[in-house]
């Protein structure tokens, strides 16, 4: 590891004037995809701000919703009352990611920093438009069984490999931030972003701003019917081929509002907005959900290897629904 | 803010960094004989200390206090195997896949390779050297010699530090779940049955300290 310098600020607005200050500076908090990434040598920063000491832990509840602090550790967020209670979509999601000591490591914020598993963004000696713009992509005629089927482009494949991510985005959850220019909040399903031409880009964060938290609405109709879906290669600890996160507001058999996203397919959390409409009103039957995912694969297309997630993704979507409706 | 500044702990200033930079290696460690002397005084490495600025470190490992100083680069797992000499904790992946390098960080089980040692500070650490009583074994570490919980052994520290806080976490209450939360250790010997025996041992007498 190339080495760099250290600080730890105390306070929010410390941090992000200590970020401003150098270009290549870099925040940490668990360090378990960072530390990962510059031993590597992907990423080299020269200066690390341990943000550890900001007063970002709380996990709250604010009026209708729920407060995560950026620095809540995944596995007390999985385990919290509040959240298991209100969002268990969510306390799902965080026990299907990684490993309990990397659970333990990991923040919530950190967790929806990650940057993508691609093998070949991982591997300095091959050709990557994330890790080095305009040297191409070695994904798109590679090994590329885990990538993307929605929103790529001939510059990315590489998908986003964040569980919590994908449940915060079904749950309609704001990312909080605080940056040179102020303090502002970002719609969850915006904060990611799609390759296009900057696959280096993977959130719509500006330079200098930090997340401080997320806050996400309580919805007790949506709580009752909730389920968080992992498809892998094992069992435990490994990433999605495909997930989904859903939740459905149910009357009797008739389904009053759905919230449904995908992971493992897309460069970020691929929320299903037009299969939600779709469900709006219909009841639960195993019809109306395999036309719900067949609508949902409507825009796929796959590259080769990962072909199979055409098929494993709308089953998943149709298991995941049975699953819930108990039909 | 000035009161922030101050408490914010930097290692150096820049420009000293990238004067060290342009000098030769050789030059630079003639630069710095206090690292070294400073190294030989904790009795580290010398070879660990070099010529880039370090950081200040306060740690218990094993109960034991140290006050050190480290490259912020350095981390965790070659902190202890390095310049502790404690090498019982094991390097396997180093990138986190494994779980052969776990520790406990004020009681909860991470991953010593994928932490930094500088950002510890202040906290407690234990490793496999500190699990058992002098000669007087753990109780787990008695349960996987018992079920024969390995073959090879280089995934044992790991899967007894994860096992140990498996239990205290609650997570040891069905073969399931002990699959499930044990799951971050990584063993190519396959001794996976036996691990989960060990575990439930220990998990139905009672559990461990």
């Amino acid at each position: 590891m190339i080495n760099f310098d250290y600080s730890k600020p105390s306070s929010v607005q410390s941090a992000v004037s200590a970020l401003s200050k150098n270009a290549t500076a870099q925040f940490i908090a668990g360090g378990t995809n960072l530390v990962d990434l510059m031993k590597r040598g992907v990423m080299n920063p020269q200066k690390l701000i341990d943000i550890n000491a900001l007063p970002l832990k709380t996990i709250e509840q604010k009026g209708n919703a729920i407060h995560i602090g950026a620095l809540a550790i995944n596995s007390e967020a999985a385990e919290n009352s509040l959240i298991k209670k209100h969002l268990p979509l969510l306390s799902q999601a965080f026990k299907a990611g990684a490993s309990a000591q990397i659970r333990n490591m990991a923040t919530v914020g950190g967790n929806m920093m990650q940057r993508t598993r691609c093998p070949y963004f991982y591997d300095t000696a091959m050709p990557c438009n994330k890790r080095e713009p305009g040297t191409g992509c070695s994904a798109l005629q590679g090994y590329n069984r885990m990538h993307a089927i929605f929103g790529t482009s001939d510059k990315c494949i590489a998908v986003h490999p964040s569980d919590m991510s994908v449940a915060l985005a079904a749950l309609d959850a704001n990312v909080l931030v605080t940056g040179p220019k102020g303090s502002r909040k970002i719609p969850f399903t915006d904060f990611h972003r799609l390759p296009g031409d900057s696959p280096e880009k993977d959130n719509t964060l500006q330079r200098g701003e930090l997340i401080t938290g997320v806050e996400i609405p309580i919805n007790a109709s949506l709580a009752q019917h909730s389920l968080y879906t992992k498809v892998r290669d094992r069992v435990s600890y490994a990433f999605a081929l495909v997930s989904v996160a859903a939740a459905l507001d149910m009357k009797g058999k008739t389904i009053n509002a759905a919230r449904l996203a995908m992971g493992g397919v897309a460069h970020k959390p691929w929320r299903l907005t037009t299969v939600e409409n779709f469900l709006k009103g219909k009841e639960a039957t195993v019809a109306n959900f395999q036309q719900a995912a067949s609508l949902a694969m409507k825009d796929a297309k796959s590259y080769g290897h990962n072909d199979f997630k055409l098929k494993l993704a709308p089953n998943t979507i149709v298991h995941t629904l049975q699953t819930i409706a108990g039909v | 803010m000035t009161n922030d500044k101050e408490k914010e702990q930097q290692s150096s200033s820049h420009s000293r960094r990238s004067f060290l930079k342009r000098t030769t290696a050789t030059a630079a460690i003639l630069a710095t004989p206090p690292a070294l002397v400073k190294a030989a005084e904790n009795k580290l490495d010398e070879k660990g200390a070099e010529y880039f600025e370090k950081a200040p470190l306060r740690i218990e490992v094993n109960n034991k206090p140290y006050s050190v100083q480290v490259e912020p680069r350095v981390t965790l797992l070659d902190f202890l195997r390095e310049q502790l000499h404690l090498t019982g904790t094991k390097k396997g992946c180093d990138y986190g896949q494994c779980g052969a390098c776990t520790v406990h960080v004020n009681g909860n089980r991470v991953l010593s390779c994928l932490s930094l040692a500088v950002m510890q500070n202040g906290k407690k650490i234990t490793t496999i050297e500190g699990l058992s009583n002098g000669d007087e074994l753990h109780p787990m570490q008695e349960a996987f010699i018992k079920h024969d919980g390995f073959q090879c052994g280089y995934c044992t520290p790991g899967q007894i530090m994860s096992a140990v806080a498996c239990i205290k976490e609650g997570h040891a209450t069905s073969d399931a779940d002990i699959r499930e939360y044990m799951s971050g250790n990584i063993c190519r010997c396959g001794a996976y049955p036996n691990i989960v025996d060990a575990i439930k041992d220990v998990a139905q007498k009672g559990g461990v300290k």
